[in-house]
């Protein structure tokens, strides 16, 4: 098998047997992102120099039996709003153009502790606002099953380097599907854990009490090995928590008998498409046939998900946004009378269209007068939401269902409606207002042949049944394909 | 639409939020944060009486640190990305009269 | 002015908490670093860092709470103040708004007529100092430093009890106080460690509804806040009078030019958008840390004055003073510990510290010597081994630098001469080149006999026991 060919623990495994090492491993993905970045745009900044010296570093410390994990020697690509010292991270933003942080997300420190090699930093939607990483300053990403479709998004970039064989895998965030509507569009594995799994720490902010950072990966066993690198109890995060079951790779076994799966009838509803609708069904039917207990039912309130969502995300982006002004880093124009004339000058021309409309939403159903009507309204919904999927999980281990209505759409169809747009995210909001884990994997394609994602959903803490299950289902697909692997593109 | 937004509430909000949006972005501004607001208003038809709001998901509570230094003159460093600096020290537009 | 008026006052008072590091970061408090050096993500604001509170912070803030007797909020949180400003590198200052961590307290205070008033206390909360601005003559622009950002605070909000500006100093005297012995502040309102804001509005003596109010911003002596308050109450009057409305907003007080101007601007909104900042998760105050912060509360000025009187039996004119510093009382209690003399350490902190207090502007809370030190010296002049002149001289050193007095002594050769013989002779000497003040005395001028220690303690350079120049100048002089 080319080594390019291999997914990431497979590269890991091949290099501790010295069949390769990674400075090959690096060396054949930045000759990949010379070869086909061009057309994709994955990634905002490539570390080239970086890489190849990292990887040496690396592979020094393999052979000299120092590292050995699952992902050591690795090459990676991370989301452009995770802050990497020394590196240009920018959140696909005119804003932090020439921001180089003085420190490293705790996601990627525990990724280097475990020998990854990072080769750059993966475009996005800007400040992880829009579902299509058309919003980016730096250009729109494109998929790699067809560069006349976005990736999705936020973390289109990281999706979309995963597909087009430009890393083994990236890291991405996912405030309301920012992992896992990617991955679907992209035919890869994404995992938005519980909050508070992966520390927060450089990690940009969006909306601070939905965020959290994951896996976009060629499949199930990656998607594991990178969980349980990345997860972790971090001081500096308040919101982080203790975990003693982070070991995500016990998980990988085939086994779904007696497991309870609900399908929530909310998410089969007017809006979604019906070739993802057969695929999603199909994929709980073979679930089915290994002995799950498959039953539908009704969750309620998938409506008011997104309105509760957009409130509570824009009010916090409003205020955690406000520090880009122009003091501290970041961009400042050019000429200005007196203070807050610096302040309006650089901010409207350092943010982008979907990043302002999100600001001036946030700051308004903050304002005085109006918090209680809005805010606190959608943080009880958010209560009202919880309170569902509680009842749910008293019943079912696993919630199934759609990533995403459609499949990627064309590039330019979603900005125009900005509502439409938001209504994309509705099989993908809950999970984030309620802090759950979310899994998203290929279940086949449209006619289009573009993929469609199945989206597994757990109860807080459960994402070894998720593992479990996807795991599972991703070998009955490979039974049933043969010579099924992660599907490459090119 | 039912919630129309004036001129003088995107004024208000550019003044909170310190951004300046031109004609045209006013208007689509306008426009947009209108329709947002009929679909938000969507949530009015919850009945939340004696609901209480949820802010953080897990009952988490209690997380702090000791009152022990563990930082050093990291000055250089915080003004690495500065756009401007004097002295030791960031550079804005005048606070004082 | 035909009506009579009454001023009511409410005050916020900010309190910088004596803790080593911020509070929300590891960076340290210490003052008087050079600029910036004292700044991390966290409190510069960068993107990504996250907020981690100090537990310090909390359980100073209780012991507040508890000292001025409030409710402690058994679930507090902590909300996100949204404004834009260079000094708050976030441009939202994390302070508490909905669930603030004490409410409902009040503290007694003394009135000039003698009598007791009690203010209430709506609530304490919790949160940040900002950075410090400074102003570029040169370039103008204002510099940010940001070694202040992120200092914990405790704001004190009153009620709105107070009725003129010797209530409100007496009021801040009794916080200062309070603060002070619990050891969570230093409570300087020079240094603007303590920091105070009026909330001031006028109305028709014998009303009972509120008038409209300001608040006044920049009140860093006690001088400029009574002056303060006397004008603007002058100026809400002036306003009422000639039919005009009072204005709720914010002034800052020029205390130079003794008037006070509007702040506001067209770009400050003053709508805060507070919202529960989702970085910190709620503090939970538990029946067993309640316990523990009580357990560990001191104790206070009027159980000092209690004990003072039964235990030690100086004056209450000595209580008093003693009592008005915690530094004060504390180096009182532990030199009394070690000499057994209360009347003689009293009267050393009465005499010499307050002269020297006086005279150099210490404040108590920055007196150096020890009390062994003190108690070193008590036990010198004691043993006789210096007098009384040659004490005085010692303290003052000891005041200056902390000496120890016993090696000062020692190395400065101030011991008393105890050789009765050498002192004999140089009374013999005295009496010889003074005939005329040893006849004065002879004829009974008593006063005489002073001249002549005078002249024989100047002659031993002060290194005697005035007592024994006395009685062998007497001998002599009879003889």
């Amino acid at each position: 098998m080319k080594i390019t060919d291999m997914t990431a623990v497979e590269l890991a495994a091949a290099i501790r047997a010295g069949q390769t090492t990674a400075v090959e491993a690096a060396e054949a993905m930045l000759d990949r992102i010379r070869e086909r970045d061009p057309v994709y745009h994955c990634y905002v900044t490539v570390d080239r120099e970086g890489a190849l010296s990292q990887a040496r570093a690396v592979q020094e410390k393999i052979a000299a039996g120092e590292l050995g994990g699952p992902l050591a020697g690795v090459p990676v690509a991370v989301k452009d709003n995770l802050c990497t010292e020394g590196l240009l991270t920018t959140c696909a933003s005119r804003m932090l153009q020439n921001f180089v942080p003085t420190y490293t997300a705790e996601a990627v420190v525990n990724l280097q502790r475990a020998g990854a090699v990072i080769l750059g930093k993966t475009n996005m939607d800007e400040f992880a606002m829009g579902s299509t990483t058309e919003t980016s300053a730096y250009g729109a990403t494109k998929n790699p099953w067809n560069p006349a479709h976005v990736p999705g998004g936020s973390s289109g970039g990281s999706a979309a380097a995963v597909a087009a064989g430009e890393c083994y895998y990236a890291l991405g965030s996912d405030t309301g599907g920012s992992i896992r509507q990617p991955a679907a569009y992209c035919g890869m594995v994404g995992m938005k854990p519980t909050y508070g799994t992966v520390s927060r720490y450089g990690l940009i902010a969006y909306g601070s009490s939905l965020d959290q950072i994951g896996p976009l990966t060629k499949d199930v066993t990656d998607c594991a090995a990178v969980l349980e690198t990345i997860a972790s109890y971090d001081k500096k995060d308040s919101t982080s928590i203790r975990r003693q079951d982070t070991d995500f790779m016990s998980a990988l076994t085939e086994d779904v008998k007696g497991l309870r799966i609900g399908i929530p009838n909310d998410y089969l509803k007017e809006g979604l498409e019906e070739e993802v609708r057969a695929a999603v069904l199909q994929a709980a039917e073979e679930l089915a046939r290994s002995g799950a207990v498959v039953e539908r039912f009704d969750l309620s309130l998938a409506e008011y998900a997104i309105p509760a969502y957009y409130t509570i995300a824009a009010a916090e982006a409003s205020s955690n946004l406000e520090r880009f002004d122009g003091i501290k880093y970041g961009y400042r124009t050019k000429e200005y009378a007196g203070l807050h004339n610096m302040y309006k000058k650089s901010r409207s021309e350092g943010f982008g269209e979907e990043v302002k409309r999100r600001i001036m939403l946030g700051s308004f159903v903050l304002s005085s007068g109006y918090y209680d009507a809005y805010y606190l309204k959608a943080l009880r919904v958010k209560a009202l939401i919880k309170q569902a999927f509680d009842a749910a999980f008293a019943r079912y281990d696993v919630i199934l269902g759609p990533v995403a209505p459609t499949t990627a759409p064309k590039l330019g169809e979603s900005l125009a409606d900005p509502i439409r747009m938001y209504l994309g995210d509705i099989y993908t909001i809950s999970v984030n207002l309620a802090g759950l884990p979310g899994i998203s994997l290929p279940c086949g394609k449209d006619r289009q042949g573009l993929p469609i994602g199945l989206q597994l959903i757990g109860d807080c803490f459960q994402e070894k049944k998720l593992i479990r299950t996807a795991y599972t289902y991703e070998k009955i697909l490979q039974a049933k394909q043969e010579g099924y692997r992660h599907e490459q593109t090119i | 639409m039912a919630n129309i937004i004036s001129d003088e509430t995107i004024e208000y909000v550019g003044i909170l939020a310190k951004l300046e949006l031109s004609e045209k972005e006013r208007e689509q501004a306008k426009k947009d944060m209108g329709r947002m607001l009929d679909y938000i208003d969507k949530l009015g038809e919850l009945d939340t009486t004696g609901v209480q709001p949820m802010s953080h998901v897990f009952p988490v509570q209690n997380v702090f640190r000791e009152d022990v230094v563990t930082n050093g003159d990291r000055r250089d460093e915080m003004l690495s990305n500065a756009p401007e600096e004097k002295d030791g020290m960031f550079v804005a537009p005048k606070t004082f009269e | 002015m035909s009506k009579q008026y009454e001023t009511v006052i409410g005050l916020e008072v900010h309190v910088e908490l004596a803790t080593k590091t911020k509070i929300f970061c590891g960076c340290s408090t210490a003052f008087g670093a050079a600029p910036n050096t004292q700044t991390c993500p966290v409190c510069t604001g960068m993107p990504g860092s996250l907020p981690v509170l100090n537990r310090q912070v909390l359980e100073y803030a209780i012991a507040v709470g508890l000292a001025t007797n409030c409710e402690i909020t058994r679930f507090a949180k902590f909300d996100r103040k949204n404004y834009f400003y260079p000094d708050n590198p976030q441009n939202y200052q994390i302070s508490q708004l909905y669930l603030p961590i004490c409410m409902n307290g009040r503290v007694e205070i003394e009135t000039k007529d003698g009598g007791c008033k009690t203010v209430g206390i709506h609530e304490i909360h919790m949160e940040e100092d900002a950075g410090k601005l400074i102003h570029d003559e040169w370039e103008d622009c204002s510099l940010v430093d940001y070694n202040r950002s992120g200092v914990p605070l405790i704001e004190i909000v009153s009620e709105p009890d107070m009725r003129s500006a010797e209530e409100v100093i007496a009021y801040l005297e009794k916080l200062r106080l309070l603060i002070q012995y619990l050891g969570a502040s230093d409570c300087k309102l020079q240094e603007g460690s303590m920091r105070a804001d009026v909330n001031l509005s006028v109305r028709e003596v014998g009303t009972t509804q509120f008038g409209t109010r300001t608040e006044m911003k920049n009140l860093n002596s006690f001088k400029a806040i009574s002056r303060a308050i006397a004008g603007e109450a002058m100026r809400q009057i002036d306003l009422i009078e000639s039919g005009e409305k009072v204005v709720q907003e914010t002034r800052r007080w020029d205390d130079v030019k003794g008037e006070s101007y509007a702040m506001r601007s067209k770009e400050d909104a003053q709508d805060y958008r507070y919202f529960p900042d989702p970085d910190l998760v709620p503090v939970a105050v538990s029946d067993e840390m309640l316990e523990k912060i009580r357990a560990s509360q001191p104790e206070f000025r009027n159980e000092k004055r209690k004990r003072y009187k039964e235990e030690f039996g100086i004056p209450d004119y000595d209580i008093e003073i003693i009592t008005e510093y915690k530094h004060m009382a504390d180096l009182f209690e532990a030199a009394v510990a070690i000499c057994g003399q209360p009347k003689k350490v009293s009267n050393w902190l009465m005499g010499e510290t307050l002269r020297l207090m006086k005279e150099t502007e210490t404040d108590a809370q920055d007196l150096r010597f020890s009390p062994e030190h003190l108690a070193k010296l008590i036990r010198l002049v004691d043993e006789k081994v210096i007098n009384g002149s040659v004490a005085k001289e010692v303290f003052e050193v000891m005041f200056e630098e902390n000496v120890d007095p016993e090696r000062y002594v020692e190395e400065k050769g101030l011991k008393t001469v105890s050789d009765e013989g050498a002192l004999r002779k140089t009374i013999a000497e005295v009496i010889a080149a003074n005939p005329q003040s040893v006849e004065d005395y002879r004829n009974g001028k008593e006063k005489a006999i002073g001249f002549l220690v005078g002249q024989t303690m100047k002659a031993m350079k002060g290194k005697a026991d005035p007592a024994a120049v006395n009685r062998i100048l007497r001998e002599a002089c009879a003889e």
